[in-house]
């Protein structure tokens, strides 16, 4: 027996009878042999990473097909362009750069580089954040139209669209300003990126995933052949940033190139419920009973905001248990409390790591504290969009035509053909066209 | 107030201005908050070997199947020996190639004879899952030349890597792609074995 031999064994049998416990760091126990048979050690194999440079091309493609789609969307009014640039969305920010970083999870990445100055972040990920921001600014939901690779996916299998009912749909439509409040608390406290491990269309792009998320894709992507687009519209918290941008922008869809002419032909074209009938002339109520119940949710809004934000600040802790530290805080001390308690993976990995009980414990009381006012924040937020919600429904607005929604209106081009004054532009426009190059 | 009699639509497009204008600054804003610190590379994750505790998550956690963490082998930490803590179980009595003494659930280990007495191990990547045992093995009884890294030829880097949200030594790291690995080398100072050690007997 060898030397090596020996000191191995020995090693194995002391070891064997230990616990179990990690190495801190190479411990170079057996020195380097020096190799007299002319043997060449290899070297690891290192592949490199996907190149900086692509990125920088995704960056590109994505302002040139916001570009395009706004223009196909306003000025070309052509729903088979924007049905193109929802195909080419498919392929290269779907399948062939398959998801990440994508827009909609861009935005956990930014409010965790706000929230914690050692969060890494590159300019490509703020772009992928900013651009479809801009660009909603400046002509609506480009993004959304044909852009964005999760929306695409269900935009093509938009076949039976059914009606939600008006009530329905406003409640639903909640939910993303609601999940927008969640992830960014999750993100900006260091817990999870929530919205990136439920995304239930990016294991689709890979064709390949846990079994779960690809059921849920499945089932979303059956679910869209009657509600059309439900990510988009119910859940999408991006979406919702989108929808406050584009209510706010200097140019939008229309659905008429011209004037509307009442003819509600365009009442069902829209799959995702976002024509807006003109207000009927007279209205609902007296005048005093409206500036009363402007007044009532005028009052209320700052009551709501201040009982939602202590209500937040109350749930902090409950926020907090999302954070891998906390939870582990918290089964330490359950254990310490209880010797006799199993000890799970992850508590037996802080062990094995020495640190003290009492570092974990100001660590996980520092992300509580951080969750509390988090919390309070994310409470006032909500408050703060149901008050609003209240108020902007106090308020009459007058429409005297068919119009989009101008936070819903998803850009996509599918209202133009049922306007009888768009029939007549195209019909027009073949002999407008000859006499294009003289003026 | 809330009847708003008609309105002049250029009233109502100038406030719109204004608030396009806030939005505008606030977007940018943020990004810029966020920018202040951003890098031209975009970035990677990364075990940190130094981190791990070998807990097998990495097996199963990967949206990828089999996972895009594999086992790597530092080659100059290795001590080449003929009884490997990564490589043989802890019951090996007679430190051979068969299979009953072999740790690796994958046989994605291949031990070749170097000169007396040292051996090669060679990690076969296409059949290795990320398990951790060998690493486990090696860390506990060994150099730790033998540690988990993600391979970005495999890896789809999620934005959310979902071995780092289950990972319980928080051990996964973001690092610029330019530089995507953690290499484990031997100090300069370290001392050498002679071949054949002590002469064979």
């Amino acid at each position: 027996m060898t030397r090596a031999r020996r000191i191995a064994s020995a090693a194995v049998a002391v070891a064997a009878l230990a616990v179990l416990t990690a190495a801190a760091g190479p411990a170079q126990r057996f020195p380097q042999p020096e190799f007299e048979s002319g043997y060449r050690m290899p070297t690891m194999q290192t592949p490199p990473a996907r190149s900086s440079l692509w990125q920088a091309l995704d960056v590109a493609l994505l302002a040139g097909a916001l570009g395009l789609g706004a223009w196909l969307a306003l000025r070309r009014r052509s729903r088979r362009g924007v049905s193109l640039l929802v195909l080419f969305s498919i392929a290269y920010f779907g399948f062939w750069r398959r998801g990440c970083v994508c827009s909609v999870g861009s935005l956990q990445n930014v409010a965790a580089a706000l929230a914690d100055p050692g969060f890494p972040i590159s300019w490509m990920v703020i772009a992928f954040f900013a651009l479809p921001l801009l660009a909603a600014l400046f002509w609506g939901r480009a993004f959304c139209g044909g852009v964005c690779p999760l929306g695409a996916i269900q935009d093509i299998v938009v076949l039976r669209p059914v009606r939600v009912p008006r009530g329905l749909q406003r409640a639903l439509e909640f939910v993303p300003a609601l999940l927008l409040g969640l992830v960014v608390l999750l993100a900006a406290g260091g817990a999870d990126f929530w919205l990136c491990r439920l995304d239930p269309f990016v294991p689709i792009y890979r064709l390949h995933g846990d079994a779960t998320m690809l059921t849920a894709g499945g089932v979303l992507l059956l679910l869209g052949v009657f509600v059309a687009r439900p990510y988009c519209r119910f859940l999408c918290p991006y979406g919702a940033l989108l929808g406050w941008a584009a209510a706010l922008s200097r140019r939008r869809v229309t659905i008429t190139p011209s004037e509307c002419i009442q003819c509600r032909l365009c009442e069902n074209a829209c799959p995702f419920g976002q024509i807006r009938e003109p207000t009927p002339v007279r209205p609902p109520e007296p005048r005093e009973r409206g500036m009363l119940r402007l007044a009532l949710a005028l009052f209320a809004l700052p009551l709501l905001v201040a009982a939602a934000a202590l209500a937040g600040r109350g749930a902090g802790p409950w926020f907090a248990r999302a954070h891998r530290t906390v939870r582990l805080a918290e089964r330490i001390a359950a254990e310490e409390r209880n010797p006799a308690a199993r000890r799970t993976l992850d508590s037996e990995a802080f062990r094995s790591m020495g640190r003290s009980n009492e570092e974990l414990y100001a660590e996980a009381a520092d992300r509580v504290r951080f969750f509390r006012a988090g919390g309070g924040w994310f409470g006032g937020y909500v408050g703060l969009l149901f008050g609003g919600n209240l108020v902007a429904l106090s308020v009459r607005r007058r429409r005297t035509d068919y119009e989009p929604d101008r936070l819903g209106c998803l850009s996509c081009g599918r209202c133009f053909l049922s306007c009888p004054k768009e029939r007549e532009r195209l019909k027009r426009r073949p002999a407008a066209d000859p006499a294009k190059p003289s003026p | 107030m809330n009847a708003a009699p008609d309105a002049a639509p250029e009233t109502r497009t100038s406030r719109r201005d204004v608030l396009r204008g806030l939005a505008a600054v606030a977007a940018l804003g943020c990004a810029g908050g966020a920018a202040r610190r951003a890098s031209a590379a975009r970035h990677v994750w990364q075990i940190d070997p130094d981190r791990c505790v070998q807990c097998g998550r990495c097996a199963t956690h990967c949206v990828m199947t089999p996972s895009a963490v594999k086992c790597v082998h530092a080659y100059s930490v290795c001590g080449y020996c003929d009884l490997c803590g990564g490589y043989h179980r802890p019951s090996t009595v007679n430190p051979d190639s068969s299979a009953e003494n072999q740790l690796c659930p994958m046989d994605a280990i291949r031990r070749t004879f170097v000169e007396d007495p040292y051996y090669e191990y060679r990690i076969v990547e296409a059949l290795c899952i990320g398990c951790g045992r060998c690493v486990k093995g090696c860390a506990a009884f060994g150099n730790g030349s033998l540690y988990l890294q993600v391979r970005h030829d495999r890896c789809v880097n999620c934005n959310q890597c979902t071995i780092a949200a289950a990972c319980p030594a928080g051990a996964f790291v973001r690092l610029p792609a330019e530089q995507p690995y953690v290499i484990r080398e031997v100090r300069p100072d370290a001392e050498r074995r002679p071949a054949a050690a002590e002469g064979a007997e």
